[in-house]
């Protein structure tokens, strides 16, 4: 904010952190160097080495590769729950926000409440309706993240319907969902980009929040969250095993938040 | 406004002061308290008649005692009856009531009482009773107030390992009476659901008095802290720590090691495919190694069995039975393509969250399997949803549980494989074992029962009713502040032992 | 005035909603609780007899009724796996969780405010790039994560609290406060990050603002210019960000009590999540969405204190 160079610090220090995360993540989709579920009674709570950068946990199972399938994890959560959040977000917005009346003043209060609730308690209450598990985390979160960008689309498609663009485009006779969708929609592109970096850190955190407390992720899958949550036991003697996720988790937020600040997104 | 920034700075600075000289109040090492932790809340009602889950037994063994009661070797002795006679053929059971003994509220123990409480377990009239062997009662009586004749239909002479059910008041069980109360060296004080329970000594104890004064029992559902806890020190006792955590503790806790007395398995649900076929249950215990599980969870500590029965039972423990499946993975491949599962398949192993010996189980469990090509997915749930849906519902496939033995007697373990005994919860069916059960109930030569009692270890695991693993080591972890543990050849936590160190 | 009585009317007529949602939310749950909590033991006579007890015999809407008269007169019913009025249950409980949430809200503020006037009066200086790398880097610790690293470092090296030696308020609520500190300082710190920032921002565009510069150049002194006008202005946009962040800390804190072992609300609602005892879950919900209701309803009353246009004006 307060850079006045040319260059976007913001911009280039949130790739960098960004890429350091993800990359070994997507690695992790296809690779790791060991399989992140074999057990190795001799390597129980080994520590760093050269063969295990970051030692093993308390099945002797290779840290790195599990932080990488972790945080794989974790990441394609916070994706599947943004696409679910913004598609279905901005369908209700575009079409609430450009018609406007009865419906959309119901649907407004309605929506109000669910944004008035905090996300991860939201969550919390649709896997009490469904049950816990990858899937049911997945669409829980998906589904609470929704009210935040109805909120945010349905503010733009309120203004731009009295825009002369999109009036010059009625009276061309373009159908209200080619306005909505071919006309409106690329102009709310960058605000609707912003947010939805905000919310997939948000989404990050929530899966995170909600694996750690047990209810997302099962063992022995890996997740950053689940993680965090056993390596508690070892804290004292190996803080390793909670530093390295919770760092990675760390990096991860702080890299994609730089960039929705830099000059180039943020437009600022 | 320059004001108002002070305030907030001094208010900062306060706040801190407040928390850093807090610190200092370490618990008062008088002696005097004892907490302990519990990996889970117990059962609503502190009902000891019908309480479900060991948890909740091993505390109540503090606040109720029976007739008779089990001490440290296992033996039965005397508790609410100062003696016992048992007549020659096994069929009467006559009890003294002992001299001076009150219930935790000062009311006098009364023939009445004992009365109650046994025709209470020995009601069939919803079905079974609440103390299954108590169906062989044909009548209590009391014949003056210093006596109980319990009078059996077919003599039985293991009876005597029933008589541990609690003593409680009859005005109890007309309802007249809400708060539980015992003759135990132990009183109830106070609950709240998910955090405590707070047992203070009974001073009117007709025996050698507990040593420590108050006791609170405190729950701590994440078992990922129990190491933090012990360490801070807002926990003195922590019973059944795994080994890793065990050896994540410092030297100022001891760790004693005994036996959980517990039946670990895989409970497979045998009336569900594809674990009602026989074939593939063996398949399941050909491609595991308890000795493996142990090395992982639980440091190499752990003694095998091989069914439904572990060694502190002495002579009713079978150790030959534990090689009845070595690890074979060809064999458990071919069994699995015999049944038509050639390319494996999935199940999945509900496990109660706050069991981490249980959860860790399951997951060498898992890496086993995948050698046979089956998928076990694990499915962590709370425990109160384990008793419900798996123990009591039976809507499961597979699950890692400790089975323990509420009284001493075989029948404890044995019985709930009984095709329609109301706790089969994993719905075991052999016609085979029904018959050598009762024909072990109808002996009343000792040899000869244990002979049928041994014929049904080995049908369990003959048919592979359920993959079993081990009885864990117990570790308990206990601040060095406190000394005088003792383990029992059941699920039992007797804190009126433990005494202060010095 | 009628904007507030307009807001206040508004606030009960969500929680009324919140209400509703919540009960046919579990009320469409497929399964009988009374089937799950009696199991094999279950004959159609005791079934019969437990549903009654849960007043399950009765339809839908006639629960539906009875709920809603209980709830208005703060009955929620009786718990399934407590046999205790879900009131009781949680009344002990809620206390924990509304002071834990004022708690690291107050620290949110002390931390946050002093810092960012710090900051922005020293704009551009070393000071200035350090508190804003840190803010940064904090805004970016999930509490959970914090917590533990406040009980590793706290708790285990520097022994200033005993992880997991929670006291009950009603036992010695100076201890209660002493280890309610720690958690609340997890809950706090990122959010206070984020306050920082936002008021950071305020104050240094507010600087440059005209007004800003006329009050410097009819020579009053900086600390008068900082103090009258910019911080007043540059605080409305992060009253906003508090009533929210009020509403996260309550959700924050229920993960938080999980670290440091603290039986709250958050334990309790968990444990009947996973327990399906709905009257719980439905109480607690319906708390926290009062509690959330509330919080904002105050912030747009101090809106009305602080700029008297907002609340006048429409939404």
């Amino acid at each position: 904010m307060s850079k006045k160079k040319n260059r976007d610090f913001n911009l280039i220090l949130g790739s960098i952190l960004t890429a350091v995360t993800t990359i070994p993540a997507l690695i992790g989709l296809l690779w790791t160097p060991f399989d992140p579920h074999s057990m190795d009674n001799s390597l129980k709570l080994a520590h760093a080495s050269f063969m295990h950068p970051f030692g093993c946990d308390n099945f002797g199972r290779d840290l790195l590769s599990r932080v990488m399938v972790g945080s794989a994890t974790t990441l394609l959560i916070g994706l599947g729950t943004v696409m679910i959040g913004v598609i279905i977000g901005t369908f209700i917005g575009a079409l609430t926000g450009y018609y406007g009346g009865l419906v959309d003043d119901i649907f407004m209060r309605f929506n109000d409440v669910m944004f008035s609730f905090p996300s991860l308690l939201l969550a919390l209450v649709f896997v009490a309706i469904m049950g816990s598990g990858k899937m049911q985390l997945l669409f829980a979160l998906g589904v609470a993240f929704i009210p935040s960008y109805v909120r945010i689309v349905r503010a733009e498609y309120v203004r731009a319907r009295n825009m002369d663009y999109v009036k010059s485009a009625k009276l061309a006779g373009a159908s209200d969902m080619r306005i909505m969708f071919v006309h409106i929609l690329p102009n709310i592109f960058k605000i609707l980009l912003n947010s939805v970096l905000i919310g997939f850190n948000n989404a990050v955190l929530a899966e995170a929040g909600l694996s750690f407390l047990g209810i997302g992720v099962q063992p022995p899958d890996a997740s950053l969250g689940r993680m965090l949550s056993d390596a508690q036991t070892y804290l004292f003697n190996r803080p390793g095993l909670a530093v390295v996720p919770g760092v990675t988790l760390i990096t991860m937020v702080l890299g994609i938040s730089l960039i929705g600040k830099s000059k180039t997104v943020s437009g600022k | 406004m320059k004001r108002s920034k002070k305030l907030l700075v001094s208010a900062l600075v306060l706040m801190l002061t407040v928390a850093l000289c807090g610190c200092g109040g370490d618990k008062a090492g008088d002696g005097e308290t004892i907490t302990v932790g519990i990996p889970q809340d117990i059962e609503e009602s502190l009902d000891p008649h019908t309480a479900l889950a060991a948890g909740t037994r091993e505390i109540l063994f503090n606040i109720y005692e029976g007739l008779v009661k089990p001490n440290s070797n296992g033996d039965l002795v005397p508790a609410v009856a100062s003696e016992y006679s048992i007549d020659d053929e096994g069929k009467t059971y006559t009890f003294t009531l002992r001299d001076g003994i009150t219930f935790h509220d000062g009311k006098a123990v009364t023939v009445e009482d004992i009365k109650a409480s046994i025709e209470r377990c020995a009601d069939a009239e919803s079905g079974e009773p609440l103390v299954a062997a108590f169906s062989n009662i044909e009548s209590v009586t009391a014949p003056d107030d210093k006596h109980v004749v319990i009078t059996l239909s077919s003599a039985d002479t293991g009876f005597l390992s029933n008589m541990t059910t609690a003593i409680i008041p009859a005005e109890y069980i007309t309802g007249a009476v809400s708060d539980p109360v015992g003759t135990g060296p132990y009183m109830f004080i106070s609950r709240s659901p998910q955090e405590n329970i707070i047992l203070k000594r009974y001073d009117g104890y007709w025996g050698e008095k507990a040593y420590i004064a108050n006791v609170t029992f405190k729950i701590i559902s994440n078992p990922d802290t129990i190491v933090m806890n012990l360490e801070g020190g807002a926990i003195d006792m922590f019973p059944r720590v795994t080994s890793a955590q065990a050896a994540q503790l410092s030297d100022k806790f001891a760790i004693e090691e005994g036996t959980m007395n517990l039946v670990q398995a895989l409970y497979l649900n045998n009336a569900v495919a594809p674990f009602d076929d026989v074939r593939v249950r063996q398949a399941l215990c050909y491609a595991i190694d308890p000795k493996e599980i142990m090395d992982y969870a639980f440091d190499g500590r752990g003694s095998e069995i091989g069914s439904s029965m572990f060694p502190s039972f002495g002579k009713y423990f079978m150790p030959e039975l534990n090689d009845t499946y070595n690890q074979d993975i060809e064999k458990a491949k071919a069994l699995l393509a015999e049944a038509g599962y050639a390319d494996g398949f999935k199940f999945t192993i509900k496990v109660p969250s706050n069991y981490t010996q249980h959860v860790d189980t399951a997951q060498v469990l898992k890496e086993e399997y995948k050698a046979i090509g089956v998928d076990a997915e694990i499915e962590l749930i709370e425990w109160n949803s384990w008793l419900s849906d798996v123990y009591s519902g039976r809507e499961f496939e597979a699950t890692v549980i400790g089975v323990d033995a509420s009284t001493l007697s075989p029948r404890a373990l044995l019985g709930r494989f009984v095709s329609d005994a109301g706790n089969n919860f994993v719905n075991f069916n052999s016609k085979e074992y029904d018959e050598a059960y009762s024909a072990a109930l109808a002996s009343t030569d000792d040899a000869k029962q244990t002979e049928y009692y041994k014929q049904c270890e080995e049908i369990l695991a003959k048919e592979a009713a359920n993959v079993y693993i081990q009885d864990p080591a117990e570790l308990v972890a206990i601040n060095k502040k406190f000394t005088g543990y003792e383990f029992y050849p059941l699920y039992a936590q007797d804190i009126s032992k433990i005494r202060p160190a010095k | 005035m009628t904007g507030i009585v307009k807001k206040i009317i508004g606030s009960i007529l969500t929680i009324a909603v919140v209400a509703c949602l919540v009960f046919i939310a579990f009320a469409v749950i497929p399964g009988d609780p009374a089937v799950a909590k009696l199991g094999t033991q279950a004959t159609p006579e005791r079934l019969a007899a437990l549903r009654e007890t849960m007043g399950l015999n009765k339809s839908v809407p006639a629960r539906f009724v009875e709920w809603i008269a209980g709830v208005v007169r703060g009955d929620f019913g009786s718990s399934y796996s407590y046999s205790m009025p879900v009131t009781k249950l949680i009344s002990d409980k809620l206390p924990v969780t509304v002071i834990l949430t004022l708690y690291s809200f107050v620290l949110m503020i002390v931390v946050s405010v002093p810092l960012a006037i710090v900051a922005a009066r020293h704009e551009n200086s070393a000071i200035d790039r350090v508190i804003q790398i840190l803010s940064q880097v904090t805004m970016s610790v999930p509490p959970f994560f914090g917590g533990i690293i406040i009980t590793l470092i706290f708790g285990l090296w520097l022994h200033l609290f005993a992880p997991g030696g929670y006291v009950s308020y009603t036992i010695d609520p100076v201890r209660f406060l002493t280890y309610m500190l720690w958690p609340a300082l997890a809950i706090a710190l990122p959010k206070g990050a984020m306050a920082f920032s936002l008021l950071y921002g305020g104050l240094t565009t507010e600087r440059r603002k005209d007004y800003a510069r006329t009050a410097y150049s009819r020579g009053n002194s900086t600390k008068d210019v900082f103090y009258k006008h910019l911080l007043k202005n540059a605080c409305i946009p992060v009253i906003t960000f508090f009533g929210m962040a009020l509403a996260d800390m309550i959700a924050g804190s229920i993960v938080i009590e999980q670290v440091f072992g603290i039986p709250g609300l958050g334990r309790i609602l968990l444990i009947s999540i996973q327990n399906r005892d709905y009257p719980v879950v439905e109480a607690i919900i319906v708390c926290i969405a009062v509690l959330v209701i509330v919080s904002n309803l105050l912030v747009d009353i101090l809106y009305g204190v602080i700029d008297p246009r907002i609340v006048s004006g429409d939404e």
